[in-house]
């Protein structure tokens, strides 16, 4: 990379770890996870014993108790090797983040040690059939019955749905307040009434699982709430805030594989006599692929330290990191593909494979158009 | 419960250089890495502290340059680090290294598991286990999948060319591991992070009461009387034609050289 970020010794050795665990538990298998939509358990054990799903936890949980700087990091570095492999580890913080934030004590001590320990995996639920960019609109309702709470309605598109243990789902406790009256909820694989839906075929991210949800009298101890009923949407659009940071490190990633895989192509592959990289459309090309990316990088990273400065207002700059970092890693991923002709479009060659997983990351976490009204409605703010 | 876990530092592959005099490997000058085979007997290690709690003692013979190999062994179970390391230690054959692991390990007792990796890379002798256990004189097992504790008892699980055999043994024992368990973790970050701060315990010939005959070349019966790189001299060559004329031209060639009698 031609520019350094600085980063700090703990920092430097963790993204060394998880280069190592992405070559030796990711790269032999990546193609061939695509290949055959198949989950391997292998990498998320690997995670688990490096400890690498306490990152966000905080210690005295078992944690490392580190930031989303650092977060954003190991995602970045493992969606080097397979961002089906990072959507599935960064999915179970989007299901952490709740509990991390709003959880009360007896649920942290519940949940985060075997969060941190990587022996539980988390989910996160909002989407539903009618309800994606327009989450208002959900209609899983949790009804109160004495000490439980009764959920019913479906969940769409759930990564890691049916792998993980624990789910947090936002349902409507008092649907006549509208987006006032919901709440979020602690389900556990294994609650009466809590099943799980087919398996989603997907374009891209075939090594992370994608299904539905479904809530049929799904019974549920009260205590399973988290904070107080009414804030579902606060947790929800606060976890979101936190986590969008990833799925611009993930594009950081998925473009980091793809500019090296495709420039070390150009200065082997001979054309005219000579490498197409002396080609000034061509290295012109890696130029710009190059600007963009560390242009990108720069603005993930300085979001992530950002959030960490733990001031309160970031979602503006959270929305910016996932918008800007998710878009011009699509660009440079199809720039990418266009570099290595043929050989970008063949599938023996991962290139093909990071354009199609990278797609994703301008839908998901809220779609790059939702997170210019986010970035729209907070300029408004600021320019009254 | 204590484990003691023996890690060999190997020259990586490609910078290795011979000894012209001894034949020995130049060990100092080569860039060493953990011995591939040693990989399973660490997972064993920690499998096995996770299941019974046990410590975990990892220990290796060879110069400095092993620090970074006990630290990795830290980084995935081990809770102490001890580096045999004594320059008359340089040149051991099998023999002489089992002298030392045996007086190390004894310094150590009590104890009731020692784990090995099948052979090294570099010497792929395979002897250390056994011949270690022989100066111990307590038994050894070769390939071992899996190992439990049960009632004062040691439980292996061994690996045969056709069958897995289970065999019940008194502690303490030497079992070495067959290396193709299905998983090896990887250092946790945590652990990582705290051997940043930690240095082995060093033991030299004099911490160990061993002589200078019984050490290095001096006391390895072992002699490597030349090593040699393999060369092809000749290519294959292929006849093609018909089966019948081609059986022919093979026994005439075969009482040419001599392998079949005119």
């Amino acid at each position: 990379m031609l520019v350094k970020y600085f980063l700090t010794e703990e920092q430097s050795l963790l993204v060394e770890l998880v280069k190592r665990i992405g070559e030796e538990y990711i790269a032999p298998y990546a193609l061939n996870w695509d290949e055959k939509e198949a989950f391997d358990m292998k990498p998320i054990q690997a995670l688990a014993h490096a400890d690498l799903f306490g990152i966000i936890v905080p210690k005295e949980y078992g944690g490392l108790g580190m930031g989303v700087f650092e977060m954003c990091l190991a995602v970045e570095w493992l969606s080097y090797y397979c961002a089906g492999v990072s959507t599935t580890y960064a999915a179970s913080f989007l299901g952490a983040y709740p509990i991390i934030l709003f959880g009360s004590k007896e649920q942290k001590e519940k949940y985060l040690p075997d969060i941190a320990s990587g022996k539980k995996l988390c989910a996160f639920a909002l989407t539903e059939p009618q309800a994606g960019s327009d989450a208002f609109a959900i209609k899983t309702t949790a009804k109160k019955e004495g000490d439980y709470y009764i959920l019913n309605g479906v969940k769409q598109w759930i990564t890691n749905g049916g792998i993980a243990d624990i789910y947090v789902v936002v349902a409507l406790t008092d649907p006549a307040k509208g987006p006032r009256g919901a709440s979020a909820f602690i389900v556990e694989n294994g609650d009466p009434g809590f099943s799980v839906g087919k398996k989603e075929k997907k374009l891209g991210l075939k090594s992370s699982v994608t299904t539905d949800l479904i809530f049929n009298d799904c019974k549920i101890p009260a205590e399973r709430l988290i904070s107080r009923e009414g804030t579902g949407f606060m947790v929800a659009l606060r976890t979101l805030d936190y986590a969008r940071c990833g799925a611009g490190a993930q594009a950081l990633g998925v473009a980091q594989a793809a500019f090296d895989v495709s420039l070390k192509h150009a200065k082997r592959r001979i054309q005219f006599g000579q490498p197409v990289y002396n080609f000034q459309a061509v290295n012109h090309t890696f130029a710009e692929m190059a600007m963009r990316l560390e242009a990108a990088r720069a603005l993930v990273y300085q979001v992530a330290k950002f959030i960490d400065s733990s001031l309160k207002e970031f979602s503006g700059a959270s929305a910016m990191a996932k918008c800007f970092a998710t878009d011009q890693a699509m660009w440079i991923c199809e720039r990418a593909i266009q570099m290595m002709g043929g050989y970008g479009y063949m599938r023996d060659y991962p290139v093909q494979k990071f354009f199609r997983d990278v797609k994703c990351l301008q839908i998901y976490e809220g779609t790059n158009e939702i997170q210019k009204n986010v970035i729209a409605r907070e300029l408004s703010k600021l320019y009254k | 419960m204590r484990i003691i876990l023996c890690i060999k530092g190997v020259p990586k592959p490609e910078t290795v250089k011979v000894d012209p005099e001894t034949h020995t490997l130049k060990r100092e000058s080569a860039e060493l890495i953990l011995n591939p085979f040693d990989r399973s007997a660490i997972e064993m290690a920690a499998r096995l502290k996770e299941r019974y709690g046990a410590e975990v003692i990892v220990i290796s013979m060879g110069p400095p340059n092993v620090v970074p190999l006990l630290k990795e062994a830290y980084g995935v179970c081990a809770d102490r680090m001890i580096l045999l390391s004594d320059r008359v230690f340089a040149g051991s054959d099998t023999l002489a290294t089992s002298r030392v692991l045996a007086k190390a390990i004894k310094k150590l007792s009590p104890f009731e598991l020692i784990l090995m990796g099948l052979k090294s890379a570099d010497g792929e002798t395979a002897q250390v286990p056994p011949e270690t256990a022989a100066l111990l004189g307590i038994p050894s097992l070769i390939n071992v999948k899996d190992i439990f504790f049960e009632k004062g008892k040691i439980v292996a699980v061994r690996e045969t060319e056709y069958t897995l055999e289970e065999i019940e043994v008194s502690p303490p024992l030497i079992a070495s591991i067959y290396p193709k368990l299905d998983y090896l973790r990887p250092p946790s970050f945590k652990r990582l992070l705290e051997v940043r701060n930690k240095e082995p315990e060093i033991l030299t010939s004099k911490d160990l009461g061993l002589k200078e005959e019984e050490l290095g070349l001096s006391g390895s019966p072992t002699r490597v009387s030349g090593v040699f790189e393999k060369k092809f001299v000749e290519r294959g060559e292929i006849w093609e034609g018909d089966p019948e004329e081609l059986a022919k031209r093979l026994i005439i060639l075969l009482k040419e050289k001599g392998f079949l009698k005119a």
